[in-house]
């Protein structure tokens, strides 16, 4: 007979158990190495921080090349399709109400006269700021081409070499933060919330499950510890976590050409860490749980803040203190700023300190709650 | 340890979920090498005091001893030399025979792991199906292989919760052949049951009605310390005399057998008053019979839960 203390017999017995299961269970299995290779190909491609062809509709008080020529290029930069030519204000301010465009260009009836008489013409855009992440670039590209269109044709008209004072003032009515998301900004943050995501599930459910299916009598009536139990149930996923860290890690590189600046090694070892943080969480909502729904239910409670609090969905600085500091509790928080600054930045491990301490921090309180929460006997 | 020595030994426990008073003071003490059966209708608290033996529940209130050690304090050490067969099959179904004996054996920490997972599976004359999913195996393998599990670590106590039910006759007799041959070499056993016949192979009975331990003895003991008066009833139409018969003072139970009819009560002579409208009726036939287990336990029974509440 083995002492009263942890035992590493016992340990391996119940590590060992949990993946023969695992394996057994052919569609979870499945469902671990297919889950994060779907949703990285099915949101790498949809989630489109430069998005083109933006429906616009042009309402012009003037019909004149300049104008003309002004269109043509709106069209040519990729960024916007002239869907409609407006004859009224009320029109404009329809067609944006109802979001069938994305922008409305207004051309002042002073446009050409004022391009040829060489002094500023003014172009205001309206822009739908409903979703400002869709139209920020588009707006970037109609400065640069507003000015750039208009010198062609005064070239053509005037034979005018001479650099001219801003032909086009450009005012834009828009609403969005400058923080915008970056395509490689994307794959990196899946990363985080593909963990997440399966992560939390598969140990979220794992004694609930001994619960439900009557073999947690069985596991309670053995000498075996809280703390055996606990964390040898984590040990199989952790590394079904680093084969799907591989997997993101591989397509990320491959299709999407996202960089890799820093150490690999140091990557896998953050990593880790993550991954061991989501486990935990999860072996606690499902000690914590009496049944499925209800760990069920605890894992919603810490996906919504952990995707849209974390900096993932929405820019980190953009929201209000009190946010951020529920934000700064999750450890998808700090994943991001470390995942972010190995793969684009090349930070050291060092520099990645200040985030990596609090996801530890959050794991071993994580874990000591599960813990007390572990029930001991049937009552 | 001597033989005599109390290998259970409670007094006063009591156990409520909510406002249910599951268990009400229960007491027992079973000896070494004894094999104590454990009777009551469903939901008298049988499972409930089985799993406050051995540390899976924890008593409201009550003290009392296991294998020497204190139930509400030592839990840990009852568990390493309690074998705990649980009601429901509770091994892991999608493990194989093999893997689940193994587990168990890693979760005690058994030095000999390997051996004893061999030796087990060729008692069981299971080692061509070793590599067979438990939950693929009928109820009655089942329940020898949850059997075979419990007693892997030589466990010094066997907590029996209904180790036969669904299980085939032949494959009942095997079993507590086992158990009597088990308590001779010194091992002790606790066993819930609602068969009659496996009520007699034991050496003594406690009999738990809605909490409440309403006899406890030998088989014989039990028996007796009921007085039940039964008389055997030979008639023409037996579901006449059985409808006449029932809620007349003095008759307790009326039990049709083929053709014959079984009358008990506590009362002889009530019993007899009531029964004399019979003797007078030259077609039917009534003797005096020994009452069985069985006339005792359901003359134990009737009350209702709320009833001895």
């Amino acid at each position: 007979m083995s002492g009263r203390g942890f035992s590493l017999s016992r340990w391996l017995g119940i590590i060992l158990k949990e993946f023969i299961q695992l394996r057994r269970d052919k569609l979870t299995f499945g469902m671990v190495v297919a889950i994060p290779v779907i949703q990285l190909l099915l949101f790498g491609y949809a989630i489109n921080a430069d998005p083109k062809n933006l429906p616009a509709a042009v309402l012009s008080a003037d019909e004149s090349p300049y104008s003309r020529s002004f269109v043509r290029a709106l069209e040519n930069s990729g960024y916007f399709q002239v869907v409609k030519q407006l004859g009224s204000e009320r029109e404009a301010e329809e067609l944006l109400l109802h979001g069938d465009v994305q922008f409305v260009v207004n051309i002042p009836a002073d446009f050409s006269r004022r391009i040829a008489r060489g002094e500023t013409a003014t172009l205001l855009v309206e822009a739908d700021a409903t979703d400002p992440a869709a139209t920020s670039n588009a707006v970037a590209a109609l400065l640069q081409l507003a000015n750039t269109a208009i010198d062609r044709d005064l070239l053509g008209v005037l034979q005018n070499p001479a650099p001219l004072p801003p032909v086009v003032d450009l005012r834009v009515h828009r609403r969005y933060n400058p923080e915008g998301v970056t395509a490689y900004n994307i794959v990196p943050g899946l990363l985080g919330t593909i963990l997440t995501m399966t992560l939390v599930l598969m140990t979220g459910l794992a004694m609930t499950r001994e619960r439900e299916r009557g073999t947690f009598e069985n596991l309670l009536s053995t000498p075996a510890l809280p703390i055996e139990v606990m964390t040898g149930k984590i040990i199989p996923y952790i590394i079904v976590g680093l084969i799907q860290v591989t997997l993101i890690y591989f397509f990320g590189t491959w299709l999407f050409h996202v960089p890799m600046e820093g150490d690999i090694v140091l990557l896998y070892f953050v990593l880790l860490v993550f991954i061991a943080a989501n486990l935990t969480i999860g072996i606690t909502f499902s000690a914590i749980a009496t049944n499925q729904l209800q760990s069920m239910q605890m894992m919603v409670l810490y996906f919504m803040p952990s995707l849209l609090l974390s900096g993932f969905a929405f820019p980190f600085r953009g929201m209000p203190e009190w946010a951020q500091w529920i934000g700064n509790l999750l450890p998808l928080t700090h994943f991001l700023i470390l995942i972010r600054g190995i793969m684009l930045k090349g930070n050291s491990l060092f520099e990645l300190w200040p985030a990596l301490w609090p996801i530890l921090a959050f794991t071993l309180a994580v874990m000591l709650l599960g813990l007390g929460f572990y029930r001991r006997t049937l009552d | 340890m001597t033989t005599g020595e109390l290998v259970i030994d409670v007094h006063g426990l009591n156990k409520s979920f909510g406002k249910k008073h599951v268990v009400k003071d229960f007491s027992l003490q079973v000896k070494r090498g004894e094999i104590h059966g454990f009777l009551g209708p469903n939901g008298s608290g049988k499972t409930t005091s089985i799993r406050m033996l051995c540390g899976l529940l924890t008593p409201d209130s009550g003290s009392g001893t296991c294998l020497g050690y204190d139930v509400l304090r030592e839990t840990a050490s009852i568990k390493r030399e309690v074998g705990y067969m649980t009601q429901k099959f509770s091994l892991w179904e999608d493990l194989t025979l093999r893997e689940n004996l193994d587990f168990v054996a890693r979760m005690y920490g058994m030095a000999d792991r390997r051996a004893a997972v061999a030796g087990t599976l060729e008692t069981l004359g299971l080692v061509s199906r070793q590599n067979q999913l438990a939950g693929s195996l009928s109820g009655g393998w089942k329940q020898r292989l949850a059997l075979a599990a419990c007693m892997l670590h030589r466990p010094r106590l066997l907590l029996l919760d209904e180790p036969t039910a669904g299980v085939d006759p032949k494959a009942r007799r095997d079993f507590w052949e086992e158990l009597h041959r088990l308590a001779g070499e010194g091992l002790s056993v606790l066993v819930s049951t609602h068969y009659m016949d496996e009520a007699e192979r034991c050496h003594r009975l406690a009999y738990l009605a809605y909490g409440n331990l309403l006899a406890v003895g030998t088989a014989q003991e039990v028996v007796e310390a009921r007085g039940l008066a039964v008389y055997t009833i030979v008639g023409p139409d037996p579901t006449a005399i059985a409808a006449r018969l029932r809620g007349t003072p003095g008759v307790l139970q009326v039990t049709p057998f083929g053709n014959t009819l079984h009358v008990a009560g506590t009362d002889a002579a009530q019993l007899e008053a009531a029964l004399a409208f019979l003797r007078a009726d030259r077609s039917c036939k009534v003797e005096p019979s020994a009452a069985t287990l069985e006339d005792v336990f359901i003359s134990l029974m009737p009350d209702s839960p709320e009833a001895t509440q």
